[in-house]
Formats: C-alpha cells, sequence, structure tokens
C-alpha cells in the first residue's frame, strides 16, 4: 500500500503505546531504525495488513498514554500497518470515546441519557458547566474535563459516570460509577484525585424466582475461579464435552431458546449452521457491546459472574467448531473487562481455555476486544468490521455470518444472556429448561428495570410475566404512570392500559411492542417526555454511522421535525410534522441496512400515537 | 514469446493466481488499470513479490520487496533458475516434452551461485531463495514486466531470463500461469498486431518468410520488401549516416521521447524531409515540413484498439474532428492516390476485414463477432472461435502441439553506461501516476499531483552531498546536463537516483540518457545513466 504520512511524529512515549500492542518494528520501513537491509528488502503486504485487526487496540493504547489519538502516534501507527492515514481517522472518528484532538488526561463522562436524565443529569450538568466551563472545555483545574455522555449501562443507580485518566501504567485507571452529585463529580475532577472507588461500587439490586442467569450473582466471588466451580461452575461444559457436538446442539435447538440481543433468532439453528458450515476456521463472537439506553443486564453478567460467560462460550465453541472466540466488551464498561481479563487467565491457567480444554482434545481461546463508545458496534456486523480494524458499518445481508463473518469466516455470534442461557439448557436439560417461560418464548428473561420504579434493579422472571407484575415485583412505579418505554431507545411507549401485556417475545410483538434488550422504564406524569423523547432522537442522530442514506438523513430530519413540533405553534403545522415523522419512520424502517436505522423511528412514532408530546406551554391533549 | 508478440494471459487470470512476480513495473502507477486486477488477486490470497531497485508504490504493496541494482536482472533470474533446479523444484515433465536447449540452460546457470547474485544485485541471498522457492512451488505463478526490462541495452536477454523461468517450471501455458509484457497505452499491442514493427507483417506474420510474403504480394498487387525494415534506434543511426533522409512520423515524439536527445533534435532538424501526422503540434511538429492534423484515435474515428491481453475491442466515433483535421486511414489514402495509387475511400470496417483475410490470427473477429462479445482475444481463426483466454496452452498437450519451446541461455552484461568517480550515482527514469512518457498527451490535463520534474534522490545522498529538499542542482551525465531540485525519496537508495520525462520543455532528462540500444529490439538503456549531482554555485542557487 502507498501511503503518505504527512506532519507531526510520535513522541518516544507514543512510540511505546503502539510497540506495546504491536511489538517492536522490524524495519526501518515500518518506522524502526533504518538498516542497509532496508535498502535490499522490505517485507510488508499480507503480514502488515494481517494486523491491521490491532487498529482499534493500539488507538486505545495510544489515548491511555497521552489521553488523546494524537497525530503523531496515529501516523506511526499507520506506518506499521501500512494503513493510510485517512482510513485510520476514518475508524478512529467512528468511536465517542476516542479523542482526535487534545484533551486532558482526566475525563469524567457524566451521563445525561434516559434514565440518568429522569434523575437529574441535565441539572447536574448545567451545574457542572456553570462551575467548571461547558464540556470538554478543560476548566477542571489541575488538567480535567467533564463531558456528557450517552447510555454508560448503569441505570440502576442514576446518575452514571465514567472517569478516564490517562497516563503509564501507574496513573491510568477507568472506572465507572453511579449515583453522582455535583459534589462527587467536582471530587472528582479536582487534584489531587480521589482513588476510584472499589470495584464493584454500591450493590447491585438482583431479583427473581426462578433464578436461573442470576443465581451466582452477588454469591460467588467473580475474581476466583475455585469459588465459581464450588458453585456448581464448569459442570455444563463436562457435561457438554461428555454429550458431544451434535447432542449439544440438539439440546439447544431442542430448548426453542431464541436470542436475547434484540432479534429473537432461533440460537440452535445458528450454532447448527455454523458446525455445518464447510469453511475454516470458525470464530465465535461474544456480543457483549451492550449500549442499548436503558440496558445493564449483560454488564452485570460480566462484572458479578464472568466464569460462567466464558464457559458458555467454550461451550459454543465446542459445539461450533471455534477455535478462536473474542469477547467484544463496551467501552464503558472497564469492571466488566477487569474481570473477564481475570477470568480468562485464571481460566488458561487451569486447562478451561487453551491448546487442549479440560483434556478432550480441543482447542479454544478467548481474546477480549474492547469497545470505544458506538452503539452501531451493537449490530453484528458491524462489530465484525470493528475487530477487523475497519470504520464500525454494518454489512449487506446476506450473506449471513453463519457463512461469511469475522474475517470471511463462517462465525457464531451470541449476545451475553443468550449464551449464559446455555449453561442452564445443558445442566438441566431441553425439557427442563422449556418448561419455563411460554410455549413460544422459553426459559427466562433479563429485565432491567430503571426509570421511575421503586427498586431499580435487574430482575429475572419466566418468559411471559405482565408488565404488571413485573413493575410490582419491582416495588411499584413511583409517582402517577405515563407510559412505560420497552426495549430501550429502539423501542417503544406503552400506554397505562397496557399494563397486561405478556412480557414474551410473541406477546409483545401481538400489542405492536418489543422487548428488545429488557429495557423496561416506567415514566411518571412529572417527567419531560418532550425532552426525553428529543433525547432518544439526537442519540440515533449521533450514532447513526452515516453509511446508508436513509438512516443518516432521517436521524436528522426526525430530530429537526420533532423539535419544530414541540416548539411550533400553529395546529395545522403539527399535523404536517406528525405525518413527516411517520414518513420518516417508514422509510427508514424499509430501507436502512440494518436495525439501527429500522427502529430508529420507532419511539419517537409511538410517543406520537400515544400523544405523549406536548406542544411547548401548552398541556397535553 | 515464442513468436507471438503479446502477453500470455488475460486480466482475469492475474485476479486468480497465487504468486505475482512484478519485475521491473511499477504498475500502480504506470498501469493503474492492470494493477488494480493485480490487487483483486492480492485480494485474492495471491503473494506479490517486486523486483524494482526502488521501492516503489507498486513494490509498497507486496509481501517481499527485492531492491536490485540496475541492470542485475538476469544475475537474478539465472541464480533463481540456479536455485530452482538445485532444489529440484523444476518440473522435468513439462522441460522434456515441451522444451529445448534445457542441458545448456542448465550449465550456463550453474555459475550463478545466490553469493554471486547476492554480489552482483545487491538482494541478499536468503530473499533470492525465497522468491525462487516460493515461484517454482506455486500451483500458479505469473511474472509481469514493463520498461524495467526491456529499457537496457540487452533487453531481449533479460525477456529471455525471465522466459526461461517460467519454462524451467512450467508457469505458463496453463490458466492463472504466464508472462506478461504490460503495455504503456490502450493500444501498443495492437500497434504490433498491425505489423507496426519492422520484421513482421501484420499478425505477427514474419516479413522474411517467402511464402507469407506472396499472400501479401498477392492481395496488395504489389512487391514486399523481402528484408527486414529498420527499428527506431537504427532509423537514427541511418540518419547519422545519411542514408534516411525522409521521415514520416504518426504519433510518436521522438524529438523529446529519444535517448541523448540533444542529438536526436540535431538529426531530425537535417532531415530532407520530415512530414508529422498528429494529434497535437509536437515538438517533432515543429521541426517537420509537412504537418498533417489527424483526428483524434479514440474519439474522432472508427476502428479497433488491441489490449495487452490481446483483445480487441471497437472504437467508435463520438465527435467530429476539427476543421481541418482528418483521419489516419483518409490521410494515408490521400497521400498514395497523390503517389499515383488511388486505394479508394475504405472505411474502417473495410481495411478491418482486409486485416481478416491476411492475418490468420484475427480472421475470425468481425465487427459484429466483436461487438457482440465485448471484444476477442487473439488467435481467433473462424468465426465459431470464442478467442483465446490464454497463449501457448499447446505446451501442455502431448504431444507437444506445434515447435518445442527453447530454453536461451543468457549471460548478466552490466549497463553500457558505467559508474565512475565523475559519475557515480546510477540515474533510472520511469514514470508517475498521473503524466504518460512526453506529456504530449497528459500534460494539458491538470493534476493535484503534478508538481514538474525533481531529481529523486536517497536523503542520504543529499545529506552527503550538502543539498536541501527541493533545492536545485546540476545534473550531468557522459552527454549533457541539466538543472533540477532535488526530491528526497526514501524509495531510492544511496547511489540511486530518478528522474521521468513527463516535462521535456522544463526539464530535457534524456538529454542524460545513453542512446545505447539493444542490437535485437531497438530500445535504448533509458534505465541506465551514470550521472554527477553538483551543487549550484551561490548565485544560481537564488532560483530554488
Amino acid at each position: 500500500m502507498d501511503i503518505k504520512v504527512a506532519g507531526e511524529t510520535a513522541t518516544a512515549e507514543e512510540r511505546e503505546a503502539v510497540d506495546d500492542v504491536l511489538g517492536p518494528p522490524r524495519s526501518g520501513w515500518t518506522g524502526g531504525a533504518p538498516s542497509p537491509m532496508d535498502q535490499r528488502v522490505a517485507l510488508g503486504g499480507r503480514q502488515a495488513r494481517a494486523q491491521r485487526h490491532l487498529l482499534l487496540p493500539t488507538l486505545h493504547a495510544i489515548q491511555d498514554r497521552v489521553g488523546y489519538c494524537s497525530h503523531g502516534a496515529v501516523n506511526y501507527l499507520c506506518e506499521r500497518l501500512t494503513i493510510p492515514p485517512a482510513e485510520a481517522y476514518a475508524v478512529a472518528s467512528g468511536y465517542a470515546l476516542l479523542a482526535l484532538e487534545p484533551r486532558p488526561a482526566r475525563v469524567v463522562h457524566v451521563c445525561d441519557d434516559l434514565a440518568c436524565r429522569m434523575a437529574g443529569a441535565d441539572r447536574l450538568c448545567d451545574e457542572l458547566g456553570r462551575r467548571l466551563g461547558p464540556e470538554g472545555s478543560g476548566g477542571g483545574s489541575g488538567g480535567s474535563t467533564w463531558m456528557r455522555s450517552p447510555c454508560l449501562g448503569r441505570c440502576d443507580t442514576p446518575v452514571a459516570a465514567l472517569v478516564q485518566q490517562a497516563g503509564d501504567r501507574r496513573q491510568r485507571s477507568e472506572v465507572s460509577v453511579g449515583a453522582l452529585s455535583v459534589e462527587e463529580a467536582l471530587r472528582l475532577l479536582t487534584p489531587p484525585y480521589p482513588d476510584p472507588p472499589p470495584p464493584g461500587g454500591r450493590d447491585i439490586v438482583v431479583e427473581g424466582s426462578p433464578l436461573r442467569l442470576l443465581g451466582r450473582v452477588g454469591v460467588v466471588d467473580p475474581d476466583d475461579l475455585s469459588s465459581y466451580r464450588a458453585h456448581g461452575g464448569y459442570a455444563a461444559l463436562r457435561r457438554a464435552v461428555a454429550l458431544g457436538q451434535e447432542a449439544v446442539i440438539r439440546e439447544v435447538q431442542d430448548a426453542r431458546l431464541l436470542g436475547r440481543g434484540g432479534a429473537a433468532f432461533p440460537t440452535g439453528r445458528k450454532w447448527d449452521a455454523v458446525a455445518r458450515a464447510p469453511e475454516r476456521p470458525h470464530y465465535l463472537v461474544c456480543n457483549a457491546d451492550e449500549s442499548e439506553p436503558g440496558t445493564f443486564k449483560d454488564r452485570v453478567l460480566m462484572e458479578a459472574d464472568p466464569f460462567a460467560v466464558l464457559e458458555a462460550m467454550t461451550i459454543a465453541a465446542f459445539a461450533s467448531g471455534c477455535e478462536r472466540g473474542y469477547l467484544y466488551v463496551r467501552g464503558e464498561y472497564p469492571l466488566a473487562r477487569r474481570r473477564i481479563d481475570n477470568a480468562i487467565a485464571q481460566a488458561r491457567e487451569h486447562g478451561f481455555l487453551g491448546e487442549d480444554v479440560l483434556g478432550r482434545g480441543f482447542a479454544f481461546d478467548v481474546e477480549v476486544r474492547r469497545g470505544a463508545g458506538a452503539y452501531i458496534c451493537g449490530e453484528e456486523t458491524a462489530l465484525f468490521n470493528s475487530i477487523e480494524g475497519k470504520r464500525a458499518e454494518p454489512r449487506n445481508k446476506p450473506p449471513f455470518p453463519t457463512a461469511v463473518g469475522l474475517f470471511g469466516k463462517p462465525t457464531l455470534v451470541n449476545n451475553v444472556e443468550t449464551l449464559v442461557n446455555v449453561l442452564e439448557i445443558i445442566e438441566r436439560g431441553a425439557g427442563a429448561f422449556a418448561a419455563v417461560g411460554t410455549a413460544e418464548s422459553t426459559g427466562t428473561r433479563l429485565f432491567c428495570l430503571s426509570g421511575s420504579i421503586e427498586r431499580p434493579g435487574l430482575y429475572e422472571a419466566p418468559m411471559g410475566i405482565t408488565l404488571r407484575e413485573l413493575l410490582e415485583r419491582a416495588g411499584g412505579v413511583r409517582g402517577r404512570l405515563r407510559t412505560v418505554l420497552l426495549g430501550g431507545a429502539a423501542g417503544s411507549f406503552t400506554a397505562p392500559d397496557q399494563l397486561d401485556v405478556p412480557l414474551s417475545f410473541e406477546g409483545t410483538r401481538a400489542c405492536g411492542l418489543t422487548l428488545g434488550s429488557g429495557v423496561v422504564m416506567p415514566i411518571d406524569d412529572e417527567a419531560d417526555l418532550n425532552g426525553f423523547v428529543l433525547r432518544i432522537a439526537r442519540f440515533f442522530r449521533d450514532e447513526s454511522c452515516g453509511q446508508c442514506v436513509p438512516c443518516r438523513v432521517g436521524t436528522v430530519r426526525q430530530e429537526e421535525a420533532l423539535l419544530r413540533l414541540i416548539h411550533g405553534r400553529l395546529d395545522g403545522e403539527r399535523d404536517g410534522q406528525m405525518a413527516l415523522l411517520r414518513d420518516v419512520a417508514q422509510v427508514m424502517r424499509d430501507a436502512s441496512i440494518c436495525g439501527l436505522g429500522q427502529t430508529a423511528g420507532s419511539a419517537a412514532e409511538s410517543a406520537i400515537r400515544l400523544n405523549l408530546l406536548a406542544a411547548r406551554g401548552s398541556a397535553p391533549a | 514469446m515464442f513468436g507471438a508478440g503479446g502477453g500470455t494471459s488475460s486480466y482475469r487470470e492475474i485476479e486468480e493466481t497465487d504468486l505475482i512476480i512484478l519485475w521491473g513495473s511499477n504498475a500502480r502507477e504506470t498501469h493503474p488499470i492492470f494493477f488494480h486486477h493485480v490487487l483483486k488477486g492480492v485480494r485474492a490470497g495471491a503473494r506479490l513479490y517486486a523486483v524494482d531497485p526502488r521501492r516503489t508504490s507498486s513494490a509498497q504493496w507486496a509481501d517481499t520487496w527485492l531492491g536490485i541494482d540496475v541492470g542485475t536482472d538476469i544475475s537474478l533470474a539465472n541464480a533463481m533458475a540456479r536455485e530452482i533446479i538445485h532444489a529440484g523444484l523444476h518440473n522435468p515433465e513439462f522441460i522434456e516434452r515441451a522444451t529445448t536447449g534445457f542441458a545448456a540452460y542448465r550449465r550456463a546457470v550453474e555459475p550463478y551461485t545466490l553469493e554471486r547474485a547476492e554480489r552482483e544485485t545487491g538482494v541478499p541471498a536468503a530473499a533470492i531463495k525465497d522468491v525462487a522457492h516460493a515461484y517454482a512451488r506455486a500451483d500458479r505463478a505469473q511474472i509481469c514486466w514493463t520498461l524495467g526490462i526491456t529499457e537496457h541495452h540487452n533487453a531481449v536477454d533479460n525477456v529471455l531470463a525471465l522466459i526461461n523461468l517460467a519454462l524451467l517450471t512450467g508457469h505458463v501455458g496453463r490458466y492463472g500461469c504466464g508472462l506478461n509484457p504490460l503495455r504503456g497505452q490502450n493500444n501498443v499491442q495492437g500497434g504490433g498486431d498491425m505489423g507496426a514493427i519492422p520484421n513482421k507483417l501484420p499478425g505477427f506474420q514474419d516479413v522474411e518468410d517467402a511464402a507469407l510474403r506472396a499472400k501479401f504480394d498477392q492481395a496488395w498487387n504489389c512487391h514486399v520488401p523481402d528484408r527486414r525494415g529498420w527499428h527506431l534506434s537504427q532509423m537514427f543511426e541511418a540518419m547519422e549516416r545519411g542514408d534516411l533522409t525522409s521521415l514520416y512520423v504518426i504519433g510518436e515524439n521522438p524529438a523529446q521521447s529519444e535517448a541523448d536527445q540533444q542529438h536526436a533534435m540535431h538529426l531530425l532538424e537535417h532531415l530532407d524531409h520530415l512530414v508529422v501526422q498528429d494529434i497535437f503540434l509536437t515538438q517533432t511538429a515543429q521541426l517537420a515540413h509537412v504537418v498533417l492534423p489527424a483526428a483524434a484515435g479514440w474519439c474522432e474515428s472508427e476502428g479497433t484498439v488491441t489490449s495487452s491481453e490481446r483483445r480487441v475491442q471497437r472504437v467508435r466515433k463520438a465527435l467530429e474532428p476539427p476543421d481541418g483535421a482528418r483521419d489516419d486511414i483518409e490521410i494515408i489514402c490521400e497521400i498514395a492516390r497523390r503517389l499515383g495509387h488511388d486505394w479508394g475511400h475504405p472505411s474502417s470496417a473495410d481495411v478491418w476485414n482486409e486485416v481478416r483475410r491476411l492475418s490468420p490470427m484475427h480472421a475470425g473477429m468481425s465487427y459484429r463477432r466483436l461487438e457482440e462479445l465485448g471484444g476477442i482475444q487473439w488467435p481467433c481463426p473462424d468465426e465459431t472461435h470464442p478467442g483465446s483466454l490464454f497463449l501457448h496452452g499447446r505446451l501442455w498437450q502431448d504431444p507437444v502441439g506445434g515447435p518445442r519451446a527453447p530454453f536461451s541461455a543468457v549471460q548478466q552484461e552490466p549497463p553500457v553506461d558505467e559508474l565512475s568517480d565523475d559519475f557515480p550515482i546510477r540515474l533510472t527514469t520511469g514514470r508517475r501516476l498521473d503524466s504518460f512518457n512526453t506529456g504530449v498527451q497528459s500534460g494539458g490535463y491538470s493534476s493535484p499531483l503534478r508538481e514538474g520534474e525533481f531529481l529523486h534522490l536517497a536523503p542520504e545522498d543529499g545529506k552527503e552531498l550538502q543539498v536541501a529538499d527541493g533545492e536545485r542542482v546540476r545534473v550531468s551525465s557522459r552527454r549533457g546536463s541539466l538543472e533540477v531540485p532535488v526530491r528526497y525519496d526514501p524509495a531510492c537508495r544511496p547511489g540511486l537516483a530518478f528522474m521521468t520525462l513527463h516535462f521535456p520543455d522544463q526539464t530535457a532528462t534524456n538529454i542524460l540518457t545513453i542512446d545505447a540500444t539493444d542490437p535485437k529490439s531497438g530500445t535504448a538503456e533509458f534505465k541506465a545513466s551514470a550521472i554527477r549531482v553538483e551543487k549550484l554555485a551561490p548565485a544560481a542557487t537564488g532560483r530554488a
């Protein structure tokens, strides 16, 4: 590849950060010290291109070290990987957590998304702005700044924040916290900086009966393999290996497990397709890029029961013939990443991962990939592109991942919650698993309750539980219920008279709703619904990857129309804007490449249908 | 090769091959369309090797770049051959059945040890061994070359050395394998097809073959000379001797494209009669006694062109030529008429059908079929023939169809223009992505990349000579000297410099080049001049 690298060069510490990931450069042509041999032989081509997948990890390494992806460091990285700088820029600029301009080493990202908004995030941000200057301004003393952020996946303890400190190995840290107050935010932004709060933070509210997916949460020591094994860990893997590949797939098929990531695809069918794919190698990808606003279930599973995630991945890999797995963890989940990293190390040490798993002659290992703040990476093919070091844009389907997935090979991609269900299926058998839930939606489901609810938290309940029952389990609605947002930003609002909807795939579908990622967010009549819906519109406008027109343009038009609708005065114009919103939603649904665009108009549409939006100054009709 | 003057393979074959050696070709810049096919091959998994003195933009795409010294290609090729033979990686069945002269070839390459080749080419022995083994072991492998092979005083020997490698390994005559010289224009191949070479009649039929000649004599009702004509370099030698006094130049700009330019200009200026037929008033045209304005071949006339993959394609007229400019066929027929021969007013289709009657390889290519099939690759002997994807499949027939392919033992010879203390730097010339040859066809279009001429120099040499990047210097060869700004270019190693001939009015690069030509092909050694680079006197540097 002929590359023109111009401008700044990397500093010593930036080169070190890059070399830590890529290893030392091998010749003068790739940024190393020139040698006479360089003038006669240059090795490159596929050898360099084969490292392309390290682009994102290296960008992280640069930012972790110097606080942002500096021009010089990216130039050096491009020389190492033979990537044109424009392409690296295209990749880096697609991630909200990566900064391309200088910024202070310490950043506090304050969530102002749905649940945190309802808990006063806007007021908190306004106060920070007054005291420290606008977001990103570096107004905090001693080189720190604050920024607004989309959902950080701590909706049960709003307001959430992510604190990042760049520097060398000793200095850098990353931690996410809940229940942020103005005082706490200022403390986090003013030197001497406090030690990061202990991992785990406050207690997670976890409830349910039966407790199948969450049985070990809060009980097991998440950092200790022995503790996991003492609580029944790795029994399922042993049983799976005893059953054999085909029998495992049959169990999953018989259990009629449907994917929990949002699309509700039959998991067993996916496993079977990958297992049968003739091309090798097969890859396993665990999608832990949980970024649907209002969702935090996968975070809890990874933070509190990381070995279970690995065990389930190992079973999936065993059944479908994958030797390599990627666990793609949201960039906003530092604790989950640490726990998983530690779990992988322990599992390798004890032969649960590696060349010869359990001594049964099959190889499987897991690599953790750290997201960088891109909702689109939750889409499976965008996630593949992200792992491959490309711009995270969804691919056209077909071909489907089971045939052409990660690195163009057959790939099994499952969500964390989906995988953890497999442990249950293998341990108890398909029949016992399917005995819970409804005929079409078997098993239990994790529900993320936040918003106007007495006891926010993660709830496990059989599929088919009614919305009313679920809200009651969580202590009931706080205040007078106006509506419930089901399924997150990509979901829709329900009317208070729909509380008897059974929360199963078919039950919600019959009411024109979606379970989505399991978000259940009741909203009381005091909440600012206009602002809430606008926040959703802004979220999609920000997160659209820009690849296809219906979504790129549609999400902007949607936000504009909502603004006109909310601030408009004339009734005639109001009708026009509503019609426009419906049209835009229709076009996005019909013509977008991926689920992001297809669902980007869903919440706004349902808000209009339920007449939830009020013209400014007037009471809702 | 083996009698047919064209590349053996189709473009699509390079997309499906396993290994590609770009030898003396910066196709990324000089053949961007072909390189796009190469990239498809690379993306599909082909290994790419680049043999080039410079680490060109093509070489940057390669898995391995071999930074050979200018003019040592035969040493490298012969050493590869010896290594392949010693490692037992050659193809004895193919050699036995389809080739001749292997024993002599084997003896000839025996002295070319890896160590000797490392000494002569500068490429480490391990890298030579690697490329030899990779080439021999590949199921499908292609060698592609351009002027880095042919613009040498021993151009034909260079080509033969590459052909030998393909014969040794059986990498020719099979799908995905082959030997491919890349053509610099859309219709270089077509010129050869139509007999615009001194020893061939249309369809690569030898002019010195009496039987073939008789066919043309009869068709044209005249006597075709029984000896081959002069190639371009011989023409200039004949001008020098006074044997050639009149010249009819069609679509060529020798006043600026010939090596040793001052000398060439001098000869052209002193011709008795110079006629230039062109679409531009070139430097050569400005010297002419008569200029015949021609219609532009690609948009103002009907006809065909032949691409590097031997594909004959129709060209259709889109525009009327400007007033006074006339179609080439019309001009030639009018000249014939005034010389006393009435050829009438043939259309391009009439002329093409005459080609089909006389050239067996084109016989099956009616205009109708060319249109229907989107072009046809020769040979296409009759109207039921689909055309030929690749050449020399006959070598894999058992027994071989037609004559066996000969090995041709060749020996390394250094460039004619030797390096010395006075002229210590090797200058090689070439082209850039956005310009073509002397710029006649490309200079009229603006390009963001075009910044005029530079002497590309290793940064180490620049520092040694104490000239800054961008500073004007004096460059001298044994033939002349000029001033040009320097550009530091890490693609050049110390001792190696690079220039183009894109800006002859600004920088007459060919003042420096040597007109040492290959007696067999007539190509001058543009790729190897010895130069000296000097800092300008302080008064002159103000212009930098």
